[in-house]
């Protein structure tokens, strides 16, 4: 890795499979079901976090000196709070279309515990540039099983991908549905998102017996 | 060990300096961007009462308002009529559309005259009385502008909502749902109001029985859609006796 050193470059590496904070750490489930039932939802979040997850974790890491450790908790719900509403108020105001979509996402960032747990234990303890990779690496972690999930509830539950009719028309019965397949209104519920993500932990760890506690 | 930061002098002068600066930072970014906003969410009002009409710019399958550079324009061109309904009459008024019909709800409820703005629109001939509506949907407010002609017989619909699930209450602003609504009548065989109920199960995924005040549900949204007919019951019945006047 020419450009980060190993070390750093496992910061990245890791969240994505072995240390992923949703397969592997449980965080952020919450989200997970919730917006998962269609793909451009999951994206939409995936980027949403990623952004909010670099820049907070790189706040938190400069302040890290400063930060009362009596209130430090507080500390960081203000922080991602404050960044996410200015956010939310610059894109209301010059992309208008952007932020209705996204309106919905602005409550389930501050909320989201990835983020917390990003701040507590790796900004409180480590430079801006680890801190920066760090985050990146743990919201695409996060951003890579969302994207999964809404994939298959998504193509299961309604028989599209990003709205587009990729299995024929379920009403016209064009294409699958003109041998009789059915969409599975199953997967749009929530207790879905719960049933693929253990899929995903079982697939993973089946390969990767380390990663099995006893 | 105990160093600087533990200090509870220290903790408390810290907490007030975070909550002025993250305050005034807040604030100043609230004020600045607010008339910007207030703009955004004025032509917003427009392109959906334009939309409702049919005045807009949907390809197959997805729902597009006319730009926002153009409806100004449009709105002045299209929009014959605006109407504030106080009491049972009808005045003109061209700032109704700025109304907000939230406020006119909480007025109702503490016992109030409330206000019911209603665009008259003309389109190749055709006339169309645009009503907003709102109500609750499962997280937060629903809302709609359904465009009528004189029967009551709905010509458009554009339903929008804050805060509902992605993918599934979320779709009541999907064309699937909304065009479902295009020729249903609000009113029953008898011309008394009925509404329209979203419902399951109807056995009429096409929608081809206009008459027969629903439409279909969608799939996992069971409350939402329950929200959008509590709302047409509710909110479009109160425009009634108005277009009962028209029909003398």
């Amino acid at each position: 890795m020419g450009l980060l050193s190993k070390k750093d470059a496992n910061l990245i590496l890791d969240p994505l499979a072995d240390n992923n904070p949703i397969t592997i750490q449980v965080l952020g489930i919450c989200s997970a079901l919730a917006i998962t039932a269609e793909l451009k939802a999951s994206i939409v979040m995936a980027v949403s976090v990623l952004f909010v997850l670099g820049i907070g974790n790189v706040v938190i890491s400069l302040m890290r000196n400063i930060i009362p450790s009596k209130i430090r908790i507080i500390v960081q719900l203000v922080v991602v709070a404050a960044l996410v509403i200015i956010v939310d108020q610059v894109l209301k105001a010059y992309a208008y279309e952007l932020s209705k979509t996204l309106s919905v996402f602005v409550g389930l960032i501050i909320t989201n515990c990835i983020i917390m747990g990003r701040f507590e234990a790796f900004a409180l303890g480590n430079g801006p540039w680890r801190s920066f990779l760090d985050g990146i690496g743990n919201a695409a972690g996060y951003g890579l099983i969302l994207i999964i999930v809404g994939f298959f509830r998504e193509l299961l539950g309604s028989g599209t991908l990003l709205g587009f009719k990729v299995l024929g028309d379920p009403i016209e019965k064009t294409g699958l549905y003109a041998i009789g397949y059915e969409n599975n209104g199953f997967m749009l519920l929530s207790p879905m998102a719960l049933i693929v993500v253990g899929i995903i932990i079982w697939i993973q760890r089946s390969r990767n017996k380390a990663l099995i506690e006893d | 060990m105990e160093n600087r930061t533990d200090k509870n002098s220290y903790t408390i002068i810290f907490a007030i300096a975070m909550v002025l600066v993250v305050g005034s930072l807040l604030a100043f970014t609230a004020a600045s961007l607010k008339p910007t906003i207030a703009e955004n969410e004025r032509m917003e009002k427009q392109q959906n009462i334009l939309y409702a009409m049919g005045v807009n710019d949907n390809d197959e399958g997805s729902a597009n308002f006319i730009s926002t550079d153009k409806v100004g324009d449009e709105f002045s061109k299209y929009i014959k009529k605006q109407l504030v309904i106080e009491n049972g009459i009808a005045s003109e008024n061209d700032q109704a559309y700025l109304i907000d019909v939230k406020k006119e709800q909480t007025k109702a409820k503490s016992g109030e005259a409330r206000r019911l703005p209603l665009f008259i629109g003309e389109k190749d001939g055709k006339t169309f009385y645009i009503a907003p509506i709102r109500g609750k949907g499962l997280w937060d407010a629903i809302w709609a502008y359904v465009a009528m002609d004189e029967n009551m017989v709905v010509q458009g619909a554009y339903f929008d909502h804050k805060g509902e699930t992605p993918g599934l209450g979320a779709n009541i602003k999907q064309r699937f749902f909304m065009d479902d609504f295009i020729g249903e009548h609000l009113l029953d065989a008898s011309g008394n109001f009925k509404g329209i109920t979203v419902a399951k199960g109807n056995a009429d995924p096409k929608n081809l029985d206009k008459t027969d005040n629903e439409v279909d549900a969608i799939a996992g949204a069971t409350i939402t859609g329950d929200g959008v007919t509590a709302m047409i019951k509710k909110d479009l019945k109160l425009y009634w006796p108005y277009f009962k006047t028209l029909k003398k």
